[in-house]
């Protein structure tokens, strides 16, 4: 969108130059039927070496422009009246023109950022000597840019720097020797290659009949190919973070309730939280299993003087069950395959100080009852102490969490990631059953239910699974063995 | 749209034939008051009213089956049909449609396939190949997709299925061309037509007809440089690249007008990186240039395109032992050699050439130019002395006045309201022409530059108002805010002049500016159209409520 057109009517309709030679610029603005708008000093040695080229302002509500692109690059020859950036108002793109012949010595705001009406963009050197000293004071301009006190907002510091120090002088030569080696390069390499600053002339190609490929620039500029990489993050990435998605985008439409407090999550809730979104991304299913407890609170009140806990002895319960059903106790890494886990650790689920964890009691298959039940007295010791190590309750294979303590009678479990099924146990309550010749008697009866992973747990490997969970518990006598 | 329409209207249509046959050919009482466009072509269908047939005495034609082998060299005093048309593409099918309406006995001669260039190998094909690519690099722009709160993954295509995509569409369009035809009483000649003398046409290797009217619309084929060896493999026309059967990593494409636009668009979308070679020095010069410099911006930079103008591709070398596609440019004005370019293929996009050759125009003493049968402002064909042909015609990409299919289409039917009595001068100034990339470009009318020319020539003042994408709230709901639309004017008169635009749907949004220019009608006037909101169309509203018109609207009248 240049402004040809009004060029035709009155020459210099876009100009915006300015000399940082002086001391005290002075501004003069022309708004006659073009937009003239120059900066220049009132000092008279007008051998002006290093100017400035700034951020027009393209309307009258403009107070700051985005760089589109930059027509020209670092080191181009300007002759006054070309296009030498494209600026994007808050209404339209325009040319910026230069005013003056020149060199573009150094670009002060990037192409895609944005400056203040008035800020520098860009500087100007009359001569090819003059171009290290105006990209010193660019690289100073970074720091204290000469942003008039204009109406414009504070300056976000252009960032000099970078571009400015990475250019290697590309002035003095002109890559002018190309007859010697013949060099090919696809269209996207040699784009690629300018915008990371490789000298593509030192490159040997890797595609076909020896061309540089966008890939072989990439190489040498030290990024991974974004492309191949990306497409298989995405496709890994995106279900957990579509299900991440979700709540978090809805958050902010929640309605405030005044007068509430926010407290932040701790490490462990958060954790806890993130684990919890995780999981949405598994299907799980649940079954649930009446057991008769009569005989394993007999087993306890014998076993209780011993240290014994219900909670070791659910675990051995459980562990005890996984051997005959190691698909419960493998877990789903991938969504491709199973993963049999060689050890059956029962990770228990335990509430501290507000929090949730998870300690592990490792082989629980093969360790005694007594002896899981010193590890556990351990476990929870340390865990109130926060002193558990990693491994100590990020190995479990299985889960098993137990309210019945409080007297719920039944609930649901969520799977935590990584592992096949998580078991809920509610309380043990005499309840009124009916044998198989029916007969009634009252029983002390706990209801168990499973969550499990539905991509490698299926509905009757849990109702087997639970049926010899159930047998052990029923007829408790082989824990003690 | 594309289906074909009811059948009841089809008796009427075999009844006209009939009579046809049996040399009662009368004229319809009034025109179709039935009638369909779509793609630039023009389908019409007679009602039942038409069914009785007034026999009016005037322009009553017989047929007399000797007549076609009578003297060579006199006309004939009766034909076979009224009109002839050479070339079955749009300009003729829009023709033949026209002359059915206005109750002419029509003959179409085709050598090939019927509908021609547009819709065998030109636009409509790549029409379907433009809607893949929009859709891909849509789905492939992450920034866009994500501005819009989509998440789309590894978006692909199978390059086999979008080929018959454009295959099929193309063989569809063809079969209702043809049927639109067939069912309106319109005589399909097959063969190779050629021009024996006045009034006398022959087709296939010795099938003579007369006719009182011809029109030639034999179109155009792409043109190929010398040096440049087309195998239809590596190096291609836009004839072989529509039946997309590679799609190469790296393509060169000759020349930057709207058809290398076009497959540049379709190329990087699927995947490849492209080479634009422009004998001028900038890119897209056929467009106002300050749309070829904002396309430059939107179409080329950010694209895997990169592009070397001012030369020449003297020598273009198909891939083959084991070589690359090899180019050699050389400066398109000193015509030293400049660089080689070693591509996997390269494209032949430098515009298109008229197919006249084997016309028989000798036989009646005219003489191309270029190729192009000369034509006044009214499509009459001129002879090597500068006079008009009697009863003979040329439309279409074969004069080269404008080679646009609709163009053709637009030529035809005013050289048939010229034969059938009523004279019409076409206003080319008038027809809108588009590019179908993403975002697309249209334009009507004058360029900025040309309407300069114009304005100093014939010492009136232009203006220029402007409108960008980024005010349109449609463009920015769609997140689409790239754009920019143009309006050329008279200040004084109010005069519309020319309308680029290049933005969503510009090819769409351009007719309502060529309407206007067509009709004649004022921006003072158009400025107070209400356009719905929210819409891509006020864009244009804005344009033209923009401009600043000094004319006193409501001029005092003088008592």
């Amino acid at each position: 969108m240049s402004s040809s057109l009004l060029q035709s009517r009155v020459p210099p309709t876009l100009s915006f130059s300015s000399s940082i030679a002086g001391t005290k610029p002075q501004w003069r603005f022309t708004f006659s039927p073009a937009v003239t708008f120059t900066r220049r000093t009132k000092n008279s040695t007008i051998h002006a070496k290093i100017r400035e080229i700034f951020m027009p302002a393209l309307s009258s509500t403009m107070t700051e422009g985005k760089i589109v692109s930059w027509i020209k690059s670092e080191g181009d020859v300007l002759s006054k009246g070309e296009s030498v950036v494209v600026v994007e108002s808050d209404k339209a793109d325009m040319d910026v023109e230069t005013f003056y012949d020149g060199i573009l010595a150094a670009i002060v705001v990037a192409e895609g950022e944005s400056a203040p009406v008035g800020a520098p963009i860009g500087l100007l050197a009359e001569t090819e000597a003059e171009i290290e000293e105006a990209k010193a004071k660019a690289a100073g301009a970074g720091s204290a840019p000469s942003t008039p006190a204009a109406s414009a907002p504070p300056s976000p510091p252009p960032p000099a720097a970078a571009p400015v120090a990475a250019a290697p002088t590309p002035v003095a030569t002109p890559v002018a020797a190309d007859g010697s080696r013949k060099i090919v390069s696809t269209p996207y390499a040699k784009k690629l290659a300018k915008q990371h600053k490789v000298d593509i002339s030192k490159l040997v190609g890797s595609g076909p009949f020896g061309r540089i490929t966008p890939a072989d620039v990439e190489a040498a500029a030290g990024i991974t190919p974004a492309k191949s990489s990306a497409a298989p993050v995405m496709a890994a990435a995106s279900a957990p973070v579509a299900a991440a998605a979700a709540p978090a985008k809805s958050a902010p439409t929640f309605a405030e309730i005044p007068g509430a407090t926010i407290v932040p999550f701790t490490t462990m809730q958060a954790a806890v939280s993130k684990n919890m979104i995780e999981s949405l991304s598994v299907p799980t299913f649940r079954v649930g299993y009446p057991i008769i407890t009569d005989a394993l609170d007999a087993l306890y009140e014998k076993v209780k003087p011993k240290g014994v806990t219900m909670t070791a002895l659910l675990a051995k319960a459980a562990a005890m069950a996984l051997v005959q059903h190691p698909v419960v106790n493998a877990s789903c890494k991938d969504g491709k395959s199973f993963t049999y886990n060689n050890s059956i650790n029962i990770a228990v689920a335990v509430a501290i100080n507000g929090g949730l964890i998870t300690p592990v009691l490792q082989d629980a298959d093969k360790l005694d009852l007594y002896l899981l039940s010193q590890k556990w007295k351990e476990l929870v010791e340390k865990a109130r102490s926060k002193q558990l190590q990693p491994h100590e309750y990020n190995s479990g294979t299985f889960t098993l969490s137990n309210l019945g303590m409080f007297g719920v009678d039944r609930f649901d479990a969520i799977l935590p990631p990584g592992q096949g099924a998580i078991m809920a146990v509610g309380a043990s309550k005499p309840t009124a059953v009916a044998d198989k010749d029916g007969y009634f008697s009252v029983r002390s009866q706990m209801l168990v239910n499973v969550t499990a992973d539905h991509r490698i747990v299926y509905g009757a490997d849990l109702a087997a699974f639970l049926k010899t969970f159930a047998k052990i518990v029923q007829d408790p006598d082989s824990l003690t063995m | 749209m594309h289906s074909f329409i009811s059948t009841s209207p089809i008796s009427p249509l075999f009844h006209h034939q009939f009579q046809s046959h049996t040399s009662l050919t009368g004229l319809p009482s009034s025109p179709s008051p039935f009638s369909l466009r779509f793609c630039g072509l023009r389908r019409e269908l007679l009602q039942l009213p038409q069914l009785f047939h007034r026999v009016s005495s005037k322009n009553r034609t017989y047929v007399s089956a000797a007549a076609s082998s009578a003297g060579n060299g006199s006309p004939p005093k009766t034909f076979d049909y009224d009109l002839v048309i050479i070339g079955a593409g749009v300009g003729g099918h829009g023709a033949a449609l026209h002359a059915v309406e206005k109750g002419l006995k029509t003959a179409i001669i085709e050598g090939d396939v019927i509908g021609g260039t547009c819709v065998n190998r030109g636009c409509v094909p790549s029409k379907a190949l433009l809607a893949v690519s929009g859709r891909m690099r849509e789905l492939q722009d992450e920034h866009h997709m994500k501005a819009l709160g989509l998440q789309v993954s590894g978006a692909g295509y199978n390059r086999q299925a979008v080929a018959d995509h454009a295959s099929n569409l193309a063989s569809k369009i063809r079969n209702n061309l043809t049927n639109s035809l067939t069912a309106l009483g319109v005589d399909i000649l097959t063969g190779f037509g050629s021009i024996l003398g006045p009034q006398k046409v022959k087709y296939g290797t010795d099938n003579v007809i007369t006719a009182k009217d011809i029109i030639i619309a034999t179109g155009s084929v792409p043109f190929v440089p010398k040096g440049i060896e087309v195998d239809g493999k590596t190096v291609v026309t836009s004839d072989h690249a529509l039946k997309l059967e590679v799609v190469p990593e790296w393509i060169a494409i000759v020349g930057s007008g709207y058809i290398g636009l076009e497959f540049s668009d379709v190329y990087t979308a699927l995947g490849s990186e492209v080479t634009f070679i422009e004998a001028l020095d900038q890119l897209m010069p056929g467009f106002d240039p300050e749309i070829s410099k904002l396309a430059q911006r939107v179409l080329i930079n950010p694209r895997k395109i990169d592009y070397h103008t001012g030369v020449f591709a003297n020598k273009i070398t198909p891939a083959r032992n084991g070589k690359p596609v090899i180019i050699e440019l050389i400066d398109a004005k000193t015509k030293e050699p400049t660089e080689t370019l070693e591509v996997d293929a390269a494209l032949i996009a430098t515009g298109r050439a008229p197919f006249t050759k084997g016309l028989g125009l000798e036989n009646i003493n005219v003489e191309t130019q270029r190729g192009f049968v000369p034509v006044d402002e009214r499509m009459r064909v001129i002879d090597a002395n500068g006079n008009k042909v009697p009863h003979l015609y040329c439309i279409g990409d074969a004069n080269g006045k404008l080679m646009l299919a609709h163009a053709a289409s637009a030529q035809g039917i005013s050289v048939v309201e010229q034969v059938s009595g009523k004279d019409h001068v076409l206003n080319h100034l008038s027809i809108p022409a588009a590019c179908f990339t993403h975002p697309e470009i249209s334009m009507v009318g004058l360029t900025e530059p040309q309407a300069k020319e114009k304005a100093k020539k014939e010492r009136f003042k232009i203006s220029i108002a402007k409108t960008s994408f980024k005010a349109n709230t449609k463009a920015l709901a769609e997140n689409e805010g790239e754009g920019l639309a143009k309006l050329i004017y008279r200040p004084d008169t109010g005069e519309i002049l020319g309308v680029h635009i290049l933005g969503m749907h510009a090819a769409d949004l351009i007719h309502e500016a060529s309407n206007a220019m067509a009709l004649g009608t004022r921006i003072q006037d158009i400025k107070f159209a209400v356009h719905a909101h929210p819409t891509l169309s006020e864009v244009l509203d804005e344009l033209f409520k923009s401009a600043k018109v000094n004319v006193d609207v409501s001029k005092p009248v003088a008592v």
